[in-house]
């Protein structure tokens, strides 16, 4: 069968799920994290299949700053968790409830 | 099958199953576990950008993501020392309906998708060589400005980090 | 619009406006000066009570009529014009006259009170409203005045306002009227809707003694009601409705049942007041009013006519019992004016509009001549009201007591004063219309008065005096020893001069008396029919013997040990006031349990207390998603997410 745009997006789909499923059930904030960044790859693969499969190369662009901003976007997060984790002595996401009414 | 194809579903598997493996491991509960299947996924999915045509951005993906991204996240997970999960409570009702939810997502995505209303070209040709994507950046296009405040950002992030892991000044 | 006015016009404008300007003058400009107020009162009301004589003399028979636009909304179109026809030439010297007499009166009566000038404003007011019923010449605009005569009987009324009695008189009087004039309302605009017209004599040549244009009633209420069916009523219950609604106003103004409560309490207003309206005018204009729509209640097929005939008949026979033990001179003559209303509309109501004209006529004089010297009695016994501490008045003040005897003959209808004619008038009336019920029931009460008047006269004057006042009672003074002797000479008299001749003109179709010259016109009742004028002179020989046989040289009342419990109901009114009294406080006190209820359940209970509620409720609902914990949020926002686009995704595919 040949590949189609479906099937690079159905895996990027499938990507962004179990990525959301990581922030939702997993504990440790850096786990979290991590899955935030597999929800992160999971965009630009579906970005870079839609850029190939319509002769476009907008989406490539987007991929190229998407990466940039993540990475800025990853070393200020990181830097937020060692505060954090300075502070609280934890990095269990139960124990940073700060913000409960 | 044809190369391409095969080598898109094995790709595609690895990429998945690597995925999995960063959310959720069997074997054992330590985030550098997850942090190096993440390394694997983002070279798997390297080789999907390669299958995709987009060179560039594959090495790039190896370069910064796994050369860069990982190797902070690794020196952060060893600054904190993070141990094993500690096993806590199980929130059964928060993990169905957590898992409801995405499985949900999943299934209206996929639904879309292949519901055959996607704007494509027939035989589209393949672009996405290298040149071309430099001149679109610098020359062609809208994207030279966004590019310059990238390098801004960049430097604004550095700034920021550094202010926020300052020690307490006793 | 111009109106063309003659001569006939300009008079009867200004016997209409001069009592206003002259209340107006004394409201605005003299109220400190108690003298010219009344000056200007008088005068205005002589000049009218001229204008009125000139009017009936030197115009002739038929009616006349002067009209100004004065509204005109859709087909709504209200003009204010005067009527001259017979009927109001002779209400007009009936006010105009008596009130002369009453307002001359008053000036020795009242002198020296405080509120001289606010007195003669009110009676000028008074005077400009009742002279506006009379001369109306539309429902509506009679409304009006109707209103306005409501007012100054109120001012009136509640003239000594200090006293709470008083006060409270005046408002009785005023609410009782309103429950009256709510019916006159509501017949007034069922009067329009069927007929097209508020103007009398449109009104007369429309229905012109034809059934009741059953046709032109349904049009406009099937415009109001989408054209249903069962808007259908019978021509006859429509046009019974429509006259006994309008009876309704006339029951409010002449006190009858069962509106009637509030006469005997107006007597709280200085006894001219109650000679002017109580006696003579006021409630004269209910008769007045019932006679002037007379055709509207003649409708063949309508049953307005018998039924006013017995409640006339009744209030006059309920009156009459209560008159029988009250000990307050005024409340006597009260309850007697009563009864005599009710004799009125009960002629009314046997198709004989002239006779209870006449006996309208007749009254006034009588009755405000009675009142007067009520008045003058009072005057001098020191205010004081109850009959058991008069008595010898009849040597103490003789011009007093032979006008007042006088009075009391014609009230008791003794040949050959002048309320002898018109009371047999109607026991004529109640005869030709095969009324046995009705004519037995008028003698009766015929009977009834003669023993509570001379109840009245051999206990007040004859026989000894009996307190410390009446030994020192002397003769009033002149101002009000004058006008008794006028008012003395109508009550003699009238029933010769061919008024009911005059007044058989406003009402052509009935029984028309003529006029044959004042000698023959004294024997012309036996003439005409001599049952009536026999049972009614038997009665009063009756009446007159009973109250002999008990009152003479009596020192306290024998009734109330011969009859008791009967008594004891006369004396206490037939406990209707109590009646009303229950019944009104009953609604009042479940309104404001209902309308308590309501604030505390519905408005503080369910609105406030509901809305704090609630929100508070919601607030701590809401409280519970803000856990603090990231992942639930995360989870939110992802199934907040699944939901919207499960919305638009499966939305767009089903199409």
């Amino acid at each position: 069968m040949n590949v189609g745009l479906e099937h690079y997006l159905t895996v990027s789909a499938m990507l962004f799920c179990l990525g959301l499923l990581g922030v939702i059930l997993r504990r440790n904030v850096l786990v979290i994290y991590m899955s935030l960044e597999l929800m992160l790859n999971a965009a630009n693969l579906a970005l870079v299949a839609f850029s190939r499969f319509n002769e476009n190369l907008t989406g490539q662009m987007m991929v190229f700053f998407v990466i940039t901003v993540a990475a800025a976007e990853v070393a200020v997060g990181l830097a937020l968790i060692v505060a954090l984790y300075r502070k609280r002595q934890s990095a269990h996401v139960e124990d940073l409830t700060a913000l409960k009414l | 099958m044809a190369l391409p194809d095969a080598l898109f579903y094995l790709f595609a598997f690895l990429t998945l199953l690597f995925g999995a493996l960063v959310v959720a491991n069997p074997f054992s509960r330590n985030p550098v576990t997850s942090a190096m299947f993440l390394v694997l996924t983002i070279c798997a999915m390297a080789g999907l950008f390669v299958l995709l045509n987009a060179f560039f951005l594959a090495a790039v993906q190896i370069l910064v993501y796994a050369g860069a991204v990982m190797v902070l996240f690794l020196f952060v997970i060893m600054l904190l020392d993070l141990k094993e999960e500690q096993r806590r409570k199980i929130n059964l009702f928060g993990i169905v309906t957590g898992t409801g939810a995405v499985l949900g997502l999943g299934f209206l995505l996929t639904r879309t998708i292949w519901g055959g209303d996607l704007n494509q070209s027939a035989n589209p040709r393949v672009i996405g060589d290298t040149k071309a994507l430099g001149l679109e950046l610098f020359t062609k296009g809208q994207f030279l400005l966004p590019f310059e405040i990238v390098s801004v950002l960049l430097l604004v992030a550095m700034v920021g980090v550094i202010l926020l892991s300052k020690k307490e000044l006793k | 619009m111009e109106p063309t006015l003659s001569p006939a016009g300009i008079a009867a404008l200004t016997i209409l406006l001069l009592p206003l300007a002259a209340a107006a003058v004394i409201a605005f400009c003299t109220q400190r000066d108690g003298e010219r107020s009344a000056n200007l009162s008088i005068g205005a009301i002589a000049i009218s009570f001229i204008l009125s004589l000139g009017l009936f003399f030197f115009t002739g028979d038929k009616a006349q009529e002067i009209t100004f636009n004065w509204l005109s909304v859709g087909d709504l179109k209200v003009s204010f014009g005067l009527l001259l026809d017979p009927l109001s030439k002779l209400m007009l010297l009936v006010v105009t006259g008596v009130g002369l007499m009453i307002h001359i009166y008053s000036r020795g009566y009242l002198h020296g009170d405080r509120s001289f000038s606010r007195y003669f404003a009110s009676l000028s007011l008074f005077t400009f409203s009742m002279l506006g019923i009379v001369l109306a010449n539309n429902l509506f605009m009679m409304f009006v005045f109707w209103e306005l005569v409501g007012v100054s009987s109120y001012l009136l009324i509640g003239f000594w306002f200090e006293k709470n009695s008083a006060a409270d008189a005046a408002k009785k009087a005023f609410l009782t009227n309103r429950v009256g004039d709510f019916g006159f309302i509501l017949g007034i605009i069922l009067t329009w809707v069927a007929l097209g017209s508020v103007n009398f004599a449109e009104l007369a040549s429309a229905l012109d003694g034809k059934a009741f244009p059953f046709a032109s009633l349904t049009e406009p209420l099937g415009k109001i009601a989408g054209g249903t069916h069962w808007w259908v009523v019978h021509p006859n219950v429509l046009a019974t409705l429509v006259g006994l609604l309008l009876f309704m106003g006339a029951m409010g103004k002449s006190a009858q049942f069962p509106l009637h409560v509030w006469l005997p309490d107006a007597m709280e207003g200085p006894t001219p007041v109650s000679a002017l309206i109580h006696a003579a005018t006021m409630v004269a204009a209910g008769v007045f009013m019932l006679c002037r729509i007379f055709f509207i209640l003649d409708i063949p097929g309508s049953h307005a006519l018998e039924i006013i005939a017995w409640i006339g008949g009744f209030t006059a026979l309920l009156a009459a019992l209560m008159a029988l033990q009250q000990n307050d001179i005024k409340r006597i003559l009260a309850y007697s004016t009563l009864s005599q209303l009710g004799y009125m509309v009960m002629a009314v109501g046997l198709h004989a509009p002239g006779p209870a004209m006449f006996h309208l006529t007749t009254h006034a004089a009588f009755k405000a001549l009675l009142f007067l010297g009520a008045g003058s009695v009072i005057y001098a016994c020191h205010h004081e009201q109850n009959i058991w501490k008069m008595g010898g008045l009849r040597e103490a003040m003789p011009t007093t007591w032979r006008t007042f005897q006088w009075g009391t003959l014609a009230l008791c209808g003794v040949w050959p004063f002048a309320g002898f004619f018109s009371k047999d008038a109607i026991l004529a009336a109640a005869l030709e219309h095969q009324n046995i019920p009705l004519f037995v029931l008028g003698v009766f009460i015929a009977g009834l008065t003669t023993f509570y008047m001379s109840r009245l006269v051999l206990v007040a004057f004859c026989g000894n005096a009996r307190s410390e006042e009446a030994s020192h009672a002397h003769e009033s003074p002149n101002v009000m020893i004058w006008p008794l002797k006028i008012l003395a000479v109508p009550t003699l008299l009238a029933g010769a001069w061919g008024i009911d001749a005059y007044i058989g003109k406003a009402f052509p179709g009935g029984h028309q008396p003529h006029n044959e010259g004042f000698w023959q016109n004294l024997f012309s009742p036996f003439n005409h029919n001599i049952l009536a004028a026999g049972f009614g002179l038997l009665a009063v020989v009756a009446g007159y013997q009973l109250a002999r046989a008990l009152y003479v040289n009596a020192a306290s009342d024998p009734l109330p040990d011969k009859i008791g419990v009967l008594a004891k109901l006369a004396r206490d009114r037939f406990y209707f006031d109590e009646l009303y009294e229950w019944f009104i406080s009953v609604t009042q006190e479940t309104l404001a349990k209902v309308a308590d209820w309501f604030d505390r359940w519905v408005i503080a209970g369910l609105l406030v207390r509901g809305t704090h509620g609630t929100t508070e409720l919601f607030g701590r609902a809401l409280r519970l998603v803000q856990t603090g914990s990231l992942q639930t949020y995360a989870f939110l926002f992802a199934a907040g997410v699944v939901l919207v686009l499960a919305w638009q995704l499966l939305q767009t595919h089903a199409h």
